[in-house]
């Protein structure tokens, strides 16, 4: 077993071992480099998506208004494509290539393989991006029939979804070859284990987008016709799943987070991996909440499907809310931050980017993310929002304030350890994760509240002024202002994504070699098994009379209550409407 | 020992105090959420419509035109007005860029319309009511509607069907 050297060259390609000098992990060496091409490509899709978003984000500024009708919607779709697909995938790859070696200390079986993919990966985006960019995909991924986008742009995401396919193939077969060989004796780590979930989810979900997808470019060729309802159940299969994996990774880098900022350990490892459990259980499911309203569906399909049966993952997601809470507090309490219900909140390092993330992360998605979108996916409730700014407001409070919150955050640790390198800008990255999170939740709050007032999704102008016949109501001065809201607020949202783009290739490029980079204040210490505390963290006492954590409980109840008040709310909402509908 | 290294193996814990009143009332919720559904639906006046039918869309364009020319009524900018059949029923087509007919109602007065497209998807969303339907070629949706309130109602498209999509508008009318 080498030791490690200093870095000769970018990405070192030197003795196939090292041992990290922070975490004590063995890290074969020729998978630094995947997991850093792969990062490198998701950061430079979130470049591009960001420019975009800047675009259309002072478009829907009516004061500012600057793109006409067909770069919008052109650059719409680049960005809704750029974003959702490349940025997150890349990122995920790289996340199972360093979760599938690193975290479990074991070598990547088939280097050439993942290069492969990785490479198809590449080629797919670059291909679907230009023929977007160039205005044959306008339609962006959701180009229902009969409506369709350019050959090139199915071919591109195709060829994409293979080498995610068989990226996320590969990590199922590392976990599996490591714990056939003996590498790893005993259970996976928690955040091996979220990072599975997320990869068998995946390969579910990449075959159902192979059905709807592989039509999809025959219709775009002419050979054949889908029927409308029944390409959007297929394309939700793949479309719903495909949010679920992102769900699931975020999970697992909130408990990665989680660990490394504070040095919590799971409270109960038993009740989180049974969440995640839920989380498969309810795979196929979900998927009919984008159909709500749709022709075609019987009512209890509807409502099973939408519920995840009884609402199984949401059941995962409130273990999860109260797990991770507790094992921070757990670890702050142990580290002598005591002091009433919150002292271990006020004392948590709230200057550590990777908690900064961490509680942007959570509490937004959480908060925003995750209330909207069980409201929106009640049946009766759906009506009220279905296709308006509110859904848009929703997914930029899960796949945006949550899962790319959290992929920054892990990034701040998993980049610098990969290379070797000092994170440059840390004063800057302090800051990020809360200017990226406060342009968003003011973006959100902009999407959100013109989607209340009826501005519909994806229209250039939200007040249809130019339509034959007048939208009174839509030209209230409310919406001008949710509007400016949208402009404002996506302004300072890109300059925080700017700030993280910068920070990641300043690392990359230009970053200070150094063997034991010091990422903030780490709360680790090197050990054999992986990451050590360095304070002793006691187990959670799970046969003690008392609350063991008694600031999460409290949170967590704050939390219900919200839930049930914003359920209400929008119950009201729709008793509001007056009008009987059925 | 942590999230990110190998747990102890007996690590299926009995499940804590706080854990224990946190999972309760977690459950709870999630099948009260569940329920609630179907309590609304059956007993609530906004239900979601579920009846629908196939369609070919030129049948579908057929038979509205036959609505439209015996139940005209009047017409705006060109769109032809009209009001519900003797049995209350009503057609409403979008095509790209618009909804036709316009629809005149009675307050109080039940409606049956069916909802269709002759060519993309697109989507229904009354205004300012904020009530969105989603519209399928090849498909009827079946919505019941019963206006309570007199006035005038825009409809807009809120499913992206092309480049007229922010143009594409309608009209329902609402009177005593
Ligand atoms: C940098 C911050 C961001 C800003 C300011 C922003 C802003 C916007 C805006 C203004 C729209 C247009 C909404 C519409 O017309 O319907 C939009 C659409 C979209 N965004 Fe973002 N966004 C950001 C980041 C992201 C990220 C990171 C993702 C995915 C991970 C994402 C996914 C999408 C998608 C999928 C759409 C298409 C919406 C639709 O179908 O209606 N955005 N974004
Ligand atoms: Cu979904
Ligand atoms: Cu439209």
């Amino acid at each position: 077993m080498a030791t490690a050297r200093a870095p000769r060259s970018l990405l070192d390609r030197g003795a196939p071992w090292r041992v990290c000098q922070v975490t004590g992990y063995q890290v074969f060496t020729p998978v630094q480099r995947l997991i850093v091409f792969n990062a490198v490509a998701a950061v430079l899709s979130l470049a591009l998506g960001g420019v975009l978003a800047l675009f259309i984000a002072l478009t829907r500024w009516e004061a500012v208004s600057l793109l006409p009708p067909e770069l919008y919607y052109r650059f719409t779709s680049t960005h809704g494509v750029v974003m959702l697909v490349f940025w997150i995938v890349f990122f995920e790859i790289a996340a199972l290539l360093f979760g599938g070696t690193v975290l479990i200390n074991a070598k990547l079986k088939g280097v050439r393989f993942a290069w492969t993919y990785t490479a198809l990966m590449a080629v797919g985006a670059i291909v679907t991006t230009a023929t977007t960019l160039s205005g044959h995909a306008n339609n962006m991924f959701t180009a229902y029939p009969p409506l369709v986008n350019h050959p090139m742009f199915y071919v591109g995401i195709i060829l994409f979804a293979v080498g995610a396919l068989c990226g996320s193939c590969h990590f199922v077969y590392q976990v599996w070859s490591a714990r056939r060989e003996g590498v790893i004796a005993g259970p996976l780590p928690l955040v091996v284990y979220g990072l599975l979930t997320a990869a068998i989810i995946a390969i579910w979900t990449l075959l159902h987008g192979a059905v709807a997808y592989v039509p999809a470019l025959f219709q775009a060729l002419g050979w054949l016709e889908l029927d409308p309802a029944v390409y959007r159940t297929l394309f939700w299969g793949f479309g719903h799943g495909a949010q679920q994996i992102n769900l699931a990774a975020m999970v697992a880098c909130w408990y990665a987070l989680a660990a490394l900022t504070t040095g919590a350990r799971p409270v109960n490892e038993g009740l989180s991996r049974f969440a995640f459990v839920l989380y498969l259980v309810g795979i196929n499911m979900g998927s009919m909440h984008h159909l709500l309203v749709d022709p075609g569906i019987g009512m209890h399909a509807r409502i099973i499907n939408t519920s995840y049966f009884m609402y199984a993952a949401l059941l995962g997601s409130l273990i999860h809310a109260f797990s991770i809470p507790a094992a921070l507090e757990t670890a702050q309490r142990a580290r002598g931050f005591t002091e009433g219900l919150f002292g271990w909140l006020r004392k948590a390092p709230w200057r550590e980017p990777g908690f900064a993330a961490l509680m942007v992360s959570f509490i937004g998605f959480g908060v925003i993310g995750g209330v909207s979108g069980v409201l929106m996916g009640t049946m009766q409730l759906n009506m009220l929002i279905h296709n308006t700014l509110f859904v848009v407001g929703h997914f930029h409070s899960t796949v945006v304030l949550g899962t790319t919150v959290a992929f920054m955050g892990l990034a701040y640790y998993v980049v610098p350890l990969v290379m070797k390198r000092d994170l440059a800008f840390l004063g800057l990255a302090r800051w990020q994760p809360y200017v990226f999170g406060a342009g968003l939740l003011t973006l959100i709050g902009g999407l959100m509240l013109a989607g209340k007032l009826g501005a519909s999704r994806r229209a250039w102008d939200a007040s249809f002024s130019l339509a034959p016949l007048q939208v009174e109501s839509l030209s209230s001065p409310w919406l001008s202002f949710a509007n400016a809201v949208i402009g404002l607020g996506g302004v300072l949202a890109v300059i925080g994504g700017a700030m993280f783009v910068l920070i990641m290739v300043a690392t990359v490029f230009f970053g200070r070699a150094n063997e034991r980079p010091a990422v903030g204040t780490l709360g680790v210490l090197a050990g054999r098994e992986g990451p050590k505390s360095d304070v002793e963290i006691p187990e959670f006492d799970h046969h003690a009379k008392t609350f063991q954590a008694p600031g999460t409980t409290t949170l967590v109840f704050v939390f219900l209550v919200w839930f049930v008040v914003m359920f209400a709310w929008a119950s009201i909402n729709l008793a509001r409407v007056g009008w009987g509908v059925g | 020992m942590s999230a990110l290294s190998v747990p102890n193996t007996r690590y299926l814990e009995r499940v804590g105090r706080d854990e224990r009143v946190w999972l309760l009332f977690a459950i709870v919720w999630c099948l009260f959420l569940f329920v609630i559904m179907y309590v609304w639906q059956f007993f609530g006046s906004q239900r979601t419509p579920i009846e629908s039918y196939r369609i070919e869309p030129s049948e579908f364009r057929t038979l509205t035109q036959e609505y439209v020319a015996g139940h005209q009524v009047g017409d705006v900018n060109g769109v032809p007005v009209t009001v519900p059949t003797e049995q209350g029923e009503a057609f409403l087509a979008a095509r790209a860029f618009a909804f036709e007919p316009v629809l005149q109602l009675r307050r109080g007065e039940s409606v049956r319309i069916y909802l269709s497209s002759y060519d993309y998807q697109h989507g229904m969303s009354i205004q300012p009511l904020n009530l969105n339907f989603q519209v399928l070629p090849g498909y009827v949706y079946v919505v019941n509607l019963t206006p309570t309130s007199t006035g005038e109602f825009g409809i807009v498209c809120n499913e992206y069907c092309g480049l007229g999509h922010h143009v594409m508008s309608g009209r329902i009318i609402v009177t005593d």
